[in-house]
C-alpha cells in the first residue's frame, strides 16, 4: 500500500510516457487481432470488445448530462454516438454499444493514457502541450466546438474589463486551462486578483451566486448556460473580454493513427454532411443523389470507409444516428435547446465560421 | 373538608412548578443572561425557519425532484427492468420483517403504539409520495410485506426452534439473489454496473463494504494485539498507513492509477474497485475501534477461560470478542455511518452514486440552478439512512445489555 502511494506521485508524471506502450500492449495480449496492417490498433480492441468506452464529463449543460429518462444527452455525447455508429456500422440502439465513463478534470488524462477510455469527448481544449509527445502526448480530433474563456461579473461590482478585476475575487475551476489563462492574462496587465478555486464548475457558480466572488471565469458557452440559470440573470453580465481560444474536441492517445483517423474522419463527416445538406431525415434519399462527390461520401461508390478499416457506408450510419454537425449543434446547444448559443465561429466556413472539412475523395 | 388553613403555614402557592410555563421559566428565563441568550437565539431560529418555509413554498422549484425520481433511486438502470429492483426491495423487506418478528418473539406486543405511529407516518408518506399511483401502491405493499413478515416471523420463531438459523442462511443467500437481480445473467437481461446508480449504488456499496470490512477489521485488531511479532508488525503497518492516507487518494489510486499497473487486457470493474477501496479504508479504522473494545476486557477474563481449559481461538470467540464487540458497538456503528457518507466520494471516480447522479441532473438545462432543492433532498435521504443505522444500533445495545 505504501508502495502504491509513493508510486501514485511518480506515475502521475510518468503517465504520458507509459501510455503508448499500454495501449499497444492491450490488443496484443488478447491474442490475434484482425488488423491486416500488423500494427495492433485500439480500433480492433473496440470492435472485439463490442463496446466503445467514451469518457464524458457528465455534468456540463448542453454538452453532457443525464436527462430525466436516464439517458446521456449533449453535444459531447452525440460525438460519442457518431464514433460508435462509425465503428460498429449501425445506427439502431446506439447507446447499447457505448459505455459512458464520467471523468472530472483531474481524472480525464490519466484515464485516457491508461486506456481506461478509448476516446475523450469531454470539453477538452486542444493545446500544444497536450498534443506534443513531450507533453501529454495525445491526439486531437477536429474541434467540435470553438469556445473562448470569458468572465461573468455581477452587475453590482461594476466591472467592465480585465483591469476592473483589480483586487476582486474570481471563482475559477481548478485543474483547467481557465485557471492558467486567468493567471497569465492578469499578470500581463499587472492586475492582482484573488482566485477562489473549486473542484467543479457547479460549485463555482453557486459560490458566485452567493456573492462569495464578484466574478466567475469559465468558457463562454458554460457561462451562457450558467447565467440563464441564475435566479436573476439580469444581475450578471458577461463582459466583452475574451481571455483565450478554446477549441474543444475529442481526444485519443498518440501513436495510433488507425484509431485517431477514425475519430477525426467521423468528426469531419459530420461537418461535411452539413455542407452537402445531408440530414438525418434525408440521408436515405441522398444515397440516390447523382453527384459523384456525395456518392463517394456516402459509400455508394469508391472505397472511402474501407480505407479507414470501417464499413464503406459508415457516414450513412453516423448521420442516421445523430444527424449532421448543424443538427447536433442546434439540438444540444443552439436553437433547439435552452442554451440558445449562436453558431458564431461554429458555423460552416461557407457561412463565415470555422467549421471546415478536408474533401472526402 | 377543610375550608381554612392556619395562616402561619401559608406561603406563596406553588402554581408554576409544573406545566409548560414553569418549564420555560426554569430552563429558558432563569436569569437576565439566560433570558438574553434565549431571546437572541430564539429570534435567530424563528427567522431562519420562517425564511426556510418562505423559500420552500415560493422560490424553490420542486419539480426537479419528482421528474427525476427514478434517477435518484436507481440511476440509469434500464426502466423495463425496474421490476427487478422492486423484487429486490420486497425480498429485503420480507426478510427484515421476519427478522424483526424473530427478534421480538418474547415481547408481549409486536405492534406497540410507537411502532403503529411510525407505520402510520410511513403509510401517509407513501400515499402522498409524488409518484404515479402504481408506485405508491407498490410502496404500500412493501410496508405490508414488512408487517406481515414480522407477524409471520414471530409466529414461526415460537413454533420452529431452528427458525433463527434458517433466517441467517436466508440472509446469506439473499446477497447472491441481490447480485443476480442487479447484474442479470442466468436468464435475466444483463445490466452493466455502469448503469447502477443513485441510492441503489450507494446502498450496494455501503452494504457490501460494511459486510466485508467487519471481519477484516476484527482480524486486524486481533493481529495488532497478537504475540507473534510478524503478524503484529504487519497489522500495525497496515492500519497506520491506511489511516494516514485520505480515502479520496485511495479511491483515486484504485480508479486511475491501477490500470497502469495491471496488464492491458485486464479491466477491473469500477464498482468493484470502489468497494475495494472503501473496504480497505474502513477496515483500518474499524480495527482501532475493535481494539478499543478488546482493551476494555480485563485480562482476568482471558486468564479465567484458559484456566478452564479453553484454547486461544475458543477464548477469543466465546469470551473476549463477544464482550469486546458489545463495548465497541457505538464506535463501530459510528464508523459504518461515516462509511455510508464516504460513498459520496466515489463520484470523483465517475460512479453515478446519489451525489454524482444529482450533479448530472443539475446539468440538465431544464434544471440548472436547482442545487438547494436537490441537495436538500439527498441530504434527507442520507439522514434517514444514517438515523436508521443509529436507531438499529441502539436497539442492538439494549438487547445485548446484561445487568451486572
Amino acid at each position: 500500500m505504501l508502495l502504491a502511494v509513493t508510486l501514485s506521485v511518480s506515475a502521475l508524471s510518468a503517465c504520458t510516457t507509459s501510455a503508448p506502450t499500454d495501449t499497444a500492449a492491450s490488443p496484443a495480449a488478447t491474442g490475434e487481432s484482425p488488423a491486416a496492417t500488423g500494427v495492433a490498433s485500439r480500433l480492433d480492441t473496440i470492435i472485439q470488445r463490442g463496446k466503445l468506452i467514451c469518457g464524458v464529463e457528465g455534468t456540463i449543460p448542453g454538452f453532457s448530462f443525464v436527462d430525466s429518462s436516464g439517458k446521456y444527452s449533449g453535444l459531447d455525447v452525440d460525438v460519442c454516438r457518431a464514433i460508435a455508429a462509425a465503428v460498429f456500422d449501425t445506427s439502431a440502439d446506439i447507446d447499447s454499444k457505448i459505455e459512458y465513463r464520467n471523468l472530472d478534470s483531474t481524472a480525464r488524462f490519466p484515464a485516457l493514457a491508461s486506456g481506461e477510455v478509448d476516446v475523450l469527448s469531454r470539453n477538452t481544449t486542444w493545446t500544444s502541450s497536450r498534443d506534443a509527445t513531450g507533453g501529454n502526448g495525445f491526439d486531437f480530433a477536429p474541434t467540435s466546438f470553438y469556445d473562448g474563456q470569458g468572465i461573468l461579473v455581477t452587475k453590482a461590482s461594476g466591472i467592465k474589463d480585465l483591469k476592473g478585476l483589480q483586487g476582486k475575487s474570481v471563482c475559477v475551476e481548478t485543474g483547467t486551462t481557465t485557471e492558467l489563462n486567468l493567471a497569465s492574462r492578469t499578470k500581463e496587465i499587472g492586475v492582482t486578483v484573488n482566485e477562489v478555486k473549486f473542484q467543479d464548475s457547479n460549485a463555482a457558480i453557486a459560490a458566485f451566486q452567493e456573492g462569495r466572488c464578484e466574478a466567475f471565469t469559465s468558457d463562454r458557452s458554460q457561462l451562457a448556460a450558467k447565467r440563464t440559470a441564475l435566479p436573476n440573470p439580469d444581475d450578471a453580465v458577461l463582459i466583452d473580454a475574451v481571455l483565450s481560444k478554446e477549441p474543444l474536441g475529442p481526444v485519443t492517445v498518440n501513436n495510433d493513427s488507425k484509431w485517431s483517423d477514425v475519430v477525426k474522419f467521423t468528426m469531419y463527416a459530420l461537418i461535411q454532411a452539413e455542407e452537402f445538406g445531408i440530414t438525418q431525415a434525408n440521408v436515405a434519399e441522398k444515397l440516390k443523389d447523382p453527384n459523384p462527390d456525395i456518392q463517394n461520401f456516402l459509400g455508394v461508390q469508391g472505397e472511402l470507409g474501407k480505407q479507414f478499416g470501417l464499413a464503406n457506408d459508415y457516414v450513412v450510419k453516423v448521420v442516421e444516428a445523430v444527424g449532421n454537425y448543424g443538427e447536433v449543434y442546434e439540438r444540444n446547444v443552439g436553437k433547439g435547446s435552452d442554451l440558445k448559443i449562436g453558431r458564431g465561429p461554429n458555423n460552416l466556413w461557407t457561412n463565415g465560421g470555422l467549421m471546415y472539412s478536408p474533401p472526402f475523395r | 373538608m377543610t375550608t381554612t388553613s392556619p395562616p402561619s403555614f401559608s406561603t406563596r402557592p406553588d402554581v408554576a412548578q409544573i406545566g409548560a410555563i414553569a418549564w420555560v421559566r426554569k430552563h429558558l428565563f432563569s436569569g437576565w443572561f439566560n433570558s438574553l441568550v434565549t431571546v437572541v437565539l430564539g429570534s435567530l431560529l424563528i427567522r431562519s425557519i420562517v425564511g426556510f418555509i418562505g423559500w420552500a413554498t415560493t422560490t424553490a422549484q420542486w419539480k426537479v425532484i419528482p421528474e427525476n425520481l427514478p434517477l435518484y433511486f436507481v440511476g440509469q438502470f434500464p426502466p423495463d427492468q425496474y421490476w427487478r429492483i422492486w423484487a429486490l426491495l420486497w425480498m429485503i423487506s420480507a426478510l427484515s420483517g421476519l427478522t424483526w418478528g424473530n427478534l421480538s418473539q418474547n415481547v408481549p406486543h409486536l405492534f406497540s403504539r410507537t411502532v403503529l405511529i411510525w407505520v402510520g407516518i410511513l403509510a401517509v408518506i407513501f400515499v402522498l409520495a409524488p409518484t404515479p399511483l402504481p408506485y405508491r401502491l407498490l410502496l404500500l405493499a412493501t410496508l405490508g410485506l414488512v408487517l406481515g413478515g414480522a407477524w409471520a416471523g414471530r409466529y414461526l420463531s415460537q413454533s420452529l426452534p431452528s427458525f433463527g438459523l434458517g433466517l441467517a442462511i436466508a440472509w446469506g443467500l439473499s446477497f447472491f439473489i441481490m447480485l443476480w437481480l442487479m447484474a442479470g445473467g442466468f436468464g435475466l437481461k444483463p445490466v452493466s454496473t455502469t448503469a447502477w446508480g443513485g441510492l441503489l449504488l450507494t446502498l450496494f456499496m455501503s452494504v457490501v463494504s460494511i459486510v466485508l470490512c467487519f471481519p477484516l477489521g476484527v482480524a486486524l485488531a486481533l493481529g495488532r494485539q497478537s504475540t507473534l511479532p510478524v503478524v503484529r508488525l504487519l497489522s500495525t503497518v497496515y492500519i497506520e498507513v491506511v489511516r494516514g492516507v485520505p480515502l479520496i487518494a485511495l479511491l483515486f489510486i484504485g480508479a486511475v492509477m491501477l490500470p497502469f499497473f495491471l496488464p492491458g487486457n485486464v479491466r477491473l470493474d469500477l464498482v468493484l474497485r470502489a468497494i475495494f477501496g472503501l473496504t480497505l479504508f474502513s477496515a483500518a479504522y474499524l480495527a482501532e475501534n475493535v481494539r478499543g473494545g478488546l482493551q476494555s476486557i480485563p485480562r482476568g477474563q482471558a486468564e479465567a477461560s484458559s484456566a478452564l481449559g479453553l484454547n486461544t481461538p475458543l477464548t477469543l470467540g466465546l469470551i473476549v470478542l463477544p464482550q469486546a464487540l458489545k463495548v465497541a458497538i457505538p464506535s463501530i456503528v459510528g464508523q459504518f455511518i461515516s462509511l455510508v457518507q464516504d460513498t459520496t466520494l466515489v463520484s470523483i471516480i465517475g460512479l453515478s452514486d446519489l451525489m454524482r447522479i444529482s450533479r448530472a441532473v443539475l446539468a440538465n438545462p431544464l434544471y440548472i440552478g436547482r442545487y438547494a432543492e436537490v441537495y436538500l433532498f439527498i441530504g434527507v435521504i442520507f439522514w434517514v439512512l444514517c438515523y436508521a443505522m443509529s436507531w438499529g444500533s441502539r436497539q442492538l445495545e439494549a438487547r445485548l445489555k446484561t445487568t451486572n
